[in-house]
């Protein structure tokens, strides 16, 4: 299978997975804010994606990409650190068109791991979970004040934001360039597509968790 | 022009492939700035010869930029300092008195040391002997515009071949990724209708070689283009991963 015994078809399996989940982050970005505009259409959509089927099937696609993805980047890693060698230079510089973030990869996925799965504690464990296992939740709301009004949960979240938008600024145009989908001119445009994309989705994730945060607390953090 | 400067180099020896390797610190006076960098470790050696030592050892050849012999890691750059150049391209005005300038060899699996600075590059003969070439089918030769090729074309498919196989960007790679020497090889015949014919087969074979031999998968950093002596450009990998996804697609 040219997909796991060839190094591009082990990255087109990270470009797929990858892509896949910044689809997937997008539209989370989105549904949270609908919280912004109102609480009541936030809570239907939360009901929508309970327990229903296609939420639960919805649910283990993700899961699968959110697992493909990790799996593939620790291997990836091991191979890569296993051709690097034993020995390392002396004196190391990064050249001036080389982003951090591309270098740093594992350690952003690695941090937006936790975060995750801190989040997934946070709301997962206590919304879609129990309501698998037949007992009453409540609606979503409520579990965005029993999240936000704890102090310690903003500045975890806007962390967890900050490594999200380092790890999609490159695994974005990344992703493309290594479908092939890249040329002189493509090579630039989807990096400034990436550095966009990344950017809109962490404006509408910080602006939701400092919403949430002032909303909650009682402290008007943000004059909406 | 013609100031002198004195320096110190930090210089990597390793006696054998087998051996542990460490640094060992020189000290260069009065060493005039038109002196290239090659010719400086020629004086070098010069001095470790009069004293009874042993002198470094270090790849080199035609030293003007065009065989792809030379190699050196110098101030955590493979070619040094200097950008769109090889080392024995690289001068000593690049450098100040008092500097001290850590040499060392391509770090990579797949380039072992074999002594002191020089690596074992064979592993770029294999990959190009699974199919770097054209076989031709020799008959009568056809008219020389029978076959029309765009300007852009020609241009992109002589860039790419203007890569000497150096492994500078398998130095530069935090993978140690050969796919822009992969990618220039392929890319250089994928462009032109010459090449065309044996395509498929060629990207397949060329990367199965690579994976085979150790080389790191590409994370595209762009490293390796950032510091390849002859610009070989980033757009080839993506024509490289093209070129090897559309052929195993029509398997």
């Amino acid at each position: 299978m040219w997909l796991t015994n060839s190094s591009v078809g082990r990255k087109v399996v990270m470009s797929v997975t990858g892509l896949f989940l910044v689809l997937f982050v997008t539209f989370h970005a989105l549904m949270n804010a609908v919280a912004l505009i109102s609480f009541e259409a936030y809570d239907k959509i939360c009901e929508f994606l309970g327990a229903n089927w296609y939420a639960v099937a919805g649910t283990l696609v993700l899961a699968a990409g959110f697992a493909i993805h990790i799996i593939f980047a620790f291997w990836l890693t091991f191979q890569n650190r296993k051709a690097r060698g034993n020995n390392r230079y002396a004196v190391n510089s990064r050249p001036k068109n080389v982003e951090w973030a591309s270098q740093n990869m594992l350690v952003l996925g690695i941090i937006v791991c936790c975060f995750m799965i801190l989040h997934l504690v946070q709301f997962w464990a206590e919304m879609q979970l129990p309501e698998l296992m037949g007992e009453h939740v409540q609606n979503g709301t409520f579990y965005l004040k029993a999240t936000f009004s704890q102090w310690w949960v903003l500045p975890i979240y806007l962390i967890g934001f900050a490594a999200l938008w380092f790890h999609i600024s490159h695994g974005f145009w990344s992703a493309f360039q290594t479908l092939g989908t890249a040329n002189d001119k493509w090579i630039e445009r989807w990096q400034r597509i990436s550095k966009w994309w990344a950017s809109i989705v962490f404006i509408l994730f910080a602006v939701e968790a400092l919403y949430f945060t002032g909303y909650f607390t009682g402290k008007c953090v943000i004059a909406l | 022009m013609d100031t002198n400067i004195s320096f110190k180099l930090k210089v990597w020896r390793q006696a054998n492939a087998h051996d542990e390797g460490r640094f060992e610190t020189y000290e260069m006076n009065d060493i005039p700035t038109d002196t290239s960098f090659l010719e400086m470790l020629d004086i070098l050696n010069e001095q470790l010869i009069e004293k009874g030592q042993e002198p470094v050892t270090f790849d080199h050849d035609c030293r003007e930029g065009i065989c792809g012999m030379c190699s050196l890691y110098v101030n955590g750059h493979p070619h040094g300092p200097a950008t769109g150049a090889t080392t024995c391209q690289l001068y000593m005005r690049r450098f100040h008195d008092g500097d001290t300038i850590t040499v060392e060899p391509w770090r990579s699996a797949a380039f072992p040391v074999i002594k002191d600075l020089m690596v074992n590059r064979n592993a770029f003969d294999q990959i190009q002997q699974a199919g770097g070439y054209v076989s031709f089918q020799t008959g009568g030769a056809q008219d020389a515009n029978a076959i029309p090729i765009s300007k852009e074309a020609a241009d992109e498919a002589m860039d790419s071949a203007t890569c000497i196989g150096c492994g500078a960007c398998v130095a530069a790679c935090k993978n140690g990724s050969a796919m822009l020497f992969l990618s220039a090889k392929v890319s250089q015949f994928a462009l032109l209708p010459q090449g065309r014919a044996e395509a498929k087969r060629r990207v397949k074979a060329m990367l199965a070689k690579m994976d085979e031999l150790g080389f790191g998968n590409c994370t595209n950093t762009g490293a390796c283009a950032a510091e390849c002596p002859k610009n070989i450009k980033l757009s080839n990998i993506a024509r490289l991963n093209r070129e090897f996804i559309c052929a195993k697609c029509k398997d």
